[in-house]
């Protein structure tokens, strides 16, 4: 098969904004001359920004986890749960389906998403080749599936706002649901400046 | 090739501006990250207080993680692990304290667990019904670090560091209060019993109770106090009197305490300071009592009615009480006296007996004043056992001035010391009785009987013989008798011949004396004719023709 072209190859340049096609300069501080916008070949410092996120990302997962998200008040008999207690309690009290859903959304989309963006960021930066259909799959997946692991926040939120029976049954959120709630938004910011296109970029070591 | 760079030639320019911010910069996001967990990590650290371990006797209420502990109603920590000990004997809950609550962690901070109580004396911990148990905890003063604790089974009625202060009571038996039992000042709860304690020696009771400030300023040095439990019910000479403290005393016991009337000392007692705990109010405000004396009395009579506890009695004034009743035996006199110890106490005498101490002490008595009782036995000082209650026959000791009294030896060395007694009142009179029934015991009822007996034989005899012989006669003597007084009978009867000569007679008489009378008339008035006789021409007065019409005017007229 032979060689596709790149537009770095050609001397090219796209601007992300306004898609205008430049020449490139080969520096690193060239604007787009119709809309302004910063010209880059790939999204500038990707792996820098996205590892420095990840990292972010998993520093507040663990407060999230310790920490609870949760104080349910149900007369007067007061209940903190973090996020693990909280499927445990679900789990006991006849709910397995529920648990599951929450465990799904609450532990295993996060933690995916670490393995992923880590295991395409290494794969990238090594300029591996394996399975680089599959690593942009994946980084589809990573994508899509980013903003369903704020169910915890929602629950919390709506609980919060809807449980308010004073000394009968009260709901308040406690500091853990911002650390989970600041970890999605952090991942999908570093899955967001994950440039996909690195993944293929690997092929170049090749030859 | 060449076509692709014309392409690319052809193409605009990018404009160059001045360079942008260093991309390096997104570091400081995980930094932040960092720096926040990081802060978390610390303010943990830094929050984290002792660890502490309490043991109870059982884990009922306490939930692993959920259970705080409270004081003063704060959140001071938290049971983290609930285990049972290595010997299954007792649970050990693990708590983790707070930083704040490091001086919980002391020698002699307590723990307990609070749970809804519903006792006698009221109702505590309600609002652990619904939000479930908690352990309290009181600090303590010490500074020395501790880790393992043993948790109270009851809540402590006082916590360290409330305004008050704390009063030993020492009494005989604990009675029916319980630690918690109200304490009284004028009925009005002032404090409350916080412990108790068998004395070392196991004779007595020591209490502890506390007095909320700011009332325990009318704990005097003089102060008296008294177990007010159940119902004082009193007969005097003004009525039937039920004393109570309150509703919760009767059922659950409480004490009272107040000064006695009269001048006192009245300086606030100390911290700690000892006061015997009396039965009741009367024993509490008696004076005080001062030394316990024994002394012994032997009685040469039965004592039936004699109880322990009955008083004994000086001239009246109660000063002790009865101990023990033994049963002795004199060989000598072959008799059963009986021995009476007794418990008195000298100072409730008052003046008498500190005027008697100090003539006493002047006169170089010794401790016992042998020397002094031996006077005042010489003078006739006996005990007697005297009858308190004659329904019941319930006796008591009285010590009495007897100037009858027979002298006896008097030893007032003997420990202890021995009173002699004296019959007492009831005695003699039982004695005199005695004496009367002996005599007429003397009295020979059966002689008496028998002549009596014999006697009324006789008298049957004669009575019979009465009635055979002379009872006919009589009966012929009375026929006689009712013959002649018929006769009589008759003899008088208005138409009789002798009525009928009766009345003639008494007409002749009554004309007889009429005409006595006119002669006497006439002779009134004609004195001459007892000479010269009647004149011819004087007219009698006409004879009427019977006695019965007499006029008496007729009489009189002339």
């Amino acid at each position: 098969m032979s060689e596709l072209l790149r537009a770095s190859d050609l001397g090219l340049i796209g601007c992300h904004v306004c898609r205008l096609v430049c020449r490139d300069v080969k520096t690193p501080d060239a604007v787009c001359p119709r809309c302004g916008c910063a010209l880059h070949k790939r999204k500038s410092a990707s792996y820098t920004r996205t590892w420095a996120l990840l990292i972010a990302a998993f520093v507040f997962y663990l407060p999230a986890n310790v920490l609870p998200i949760m104080r349910t008040v149900s007369l007067g008999d007061v209940d903190d749960n973090t996020i693990l207690s909280g499927i445990i309690e679900l789990w006991r009290k006849g709910s397995p389906d529920l648990a599951v859903i929450v465990f799904t959304a609450s532990i295993v989309v996060p933690v995916l998403k670490f393995f992923a963006l880590s295991l395409l960021l290494i794969s990238s930066q090594r300029g591996s080749q394996w399975a680089q259909r599959q690593r942009s799959r994946l980084y589809r997946l990573v994508e899509f599936i980013g903003y369903w692991s704020m169910l915890d926040v929602f629950v919390v939120a709506l609980l919060t706002a809807l449980v308010q029976f004073g000394f009968f049954s009260q709901v308040e959120p406690l500091p853990g649901v911002v650390f989970f709630g600041l970890t999605v938004v952090i991942t999908m910011l570093a899955s967001m400046t994950f440039d996909p296109r690195l993944i293929w970029d690997g092929r170049e070591s090749d030859d | 090739m060449t076509d692709d760079k014309n392409i690319a030639d052809d193409l605009p320019e990018p404009v160059v501006q001045r360079p942008r911010v260093n991309a390096s910069l997104v570091w400081l996001v995980p930094v932040i990250a960092a720096l926040v967990g990081l802060s978390l990590v610390i303010h943990a650290w830094y929050d984290a207080g002792p660890t502490i371990n309490i043991s109870f006797q059982s884990a009922e209420g306490l939930d692993p993680g959920k259970t705080p502990v409270k004081y003063k109603s704060v959140i001071i920590g938290k049971v983290n692990t609930v285990r049972l000990s290595d010997d299954r004997t007792h649970v050990v809950a693990k708590v983790a304290l707070e930083k704040s609550a490091k001086g919980f962690a002391t020698a002699d901070s307590r723990f307990w667990v609070v749970r809804p109580r519903i006792g006698l004396g009221g109702v505590s911990g309600i609002d652990t019904l619904l939000s479930g148990a908690f352990i309290g905890a009181d600090a303590g003063q010490s500074q020395e670090p501790k880790e393992d604790f043993v948790g109270l089974e009851t809540p402590p009625t006082v916590t360290h560091g409330a305004p008050g202060r704390t009063f030993d009571l020492h009494t005989d038996d604990l009675g029916s209060l319980d630690i918690g039992s109200p304490v009284y000042y004028r009925r009005i709860q002032v404090g409350r019993v916080s412990s108790y304690h068998l004395n070392k020696d196991g004779k007595g009771v020591t209490l502890q109770i506390f007095i909320d400030a700011p009332n325990d300023q009318f704990v005097t040095t003089s102060s008296r106090f008294w177990n007010a439990s159940g119902v004082d019910v009193s007969l005097g000479a003004d009525g039937l009197k039920v004393n109570t403290q309150s509703l919760a005393t009767v059922l659950a016991g409480g004490l009272a305490f107040q000064d006695p009337p009269g001048p006192h000392d009245a300086t606030p007692a100390q911290e700690n300071d000892a006061f015997t705990l009396f039965n009741d109010q009367a024993t509490a405000m008696a004076p005080p009592d001062g030394e316990p004396r024994y002394i012994r009395m032997r009685f040469n009579q039965s004592l039936r009615g004699l109880a322990v506890g009955a008083p004994v009695e000086f001239l009246g004034v109660p000063f002790g009480r009865v101990v023990s009743i033994n049963l002795d035996y004199d060989e000598k006199t072959q008799t059963f006296p009986t021995i009476v110890g007794a418990v008195v106490y000298p100072a409730r005498l008052g003046k008498a007996h500190d005027k008697l101490v100090a003539i006493a002490k002047s006169q170089g008595d010794d401790e016992q004043m042998s020397a002094m009782m031996g006077k005042l036995v010489d003078r006739g000082l006996r005990a007697q056992a005297r009858t308190g209650n004659l329904l019941t026959g319930q006796l008591y000791i009285a010590m009495d001035f007897l100037p009858k009294a027979t002298k006896v030896d008097f030893d007032g060395r003997t420990k202890p010391l021995e009173i002699p007694t004296a019959p007492g009142d009831f005695d003699k009179i039982q004695q005199q009785i005695a004496d009367i029934v002996n005599k007429i015991q003397k009295v020979p009822f059966d002689s008496i009987g028998n002549n009596l007996d014999q006697s009324l034989a006789e008298l049957h005899k004669t009575l019979q013989q009465v009635n055979g012989s002379v009872l006919p006669e009589l009966k012929n003597t009375l026929q006689g008798a009712q013959k002649t007084l018929g006769n009589a009978d008759s003899a008088l009867s208005p138409d009789s011949q002798l009525q009928q000569n009766l009345g003639g007679t008494l007409q002749e008489l009554q004309r007889a004396a009429r005409s006595l009378r006119v002669m006497t008339d006439y002779l009134g008035a004609h004195p001459d004719a007892l000479l010269r006789g009647r004149r011819a021409d004087d007219k009698l007065a006409p004879m009427p023709p019977s006695p019965a019409p007499v006029e008496p005017s007729q009489g009189s007229k002339p």
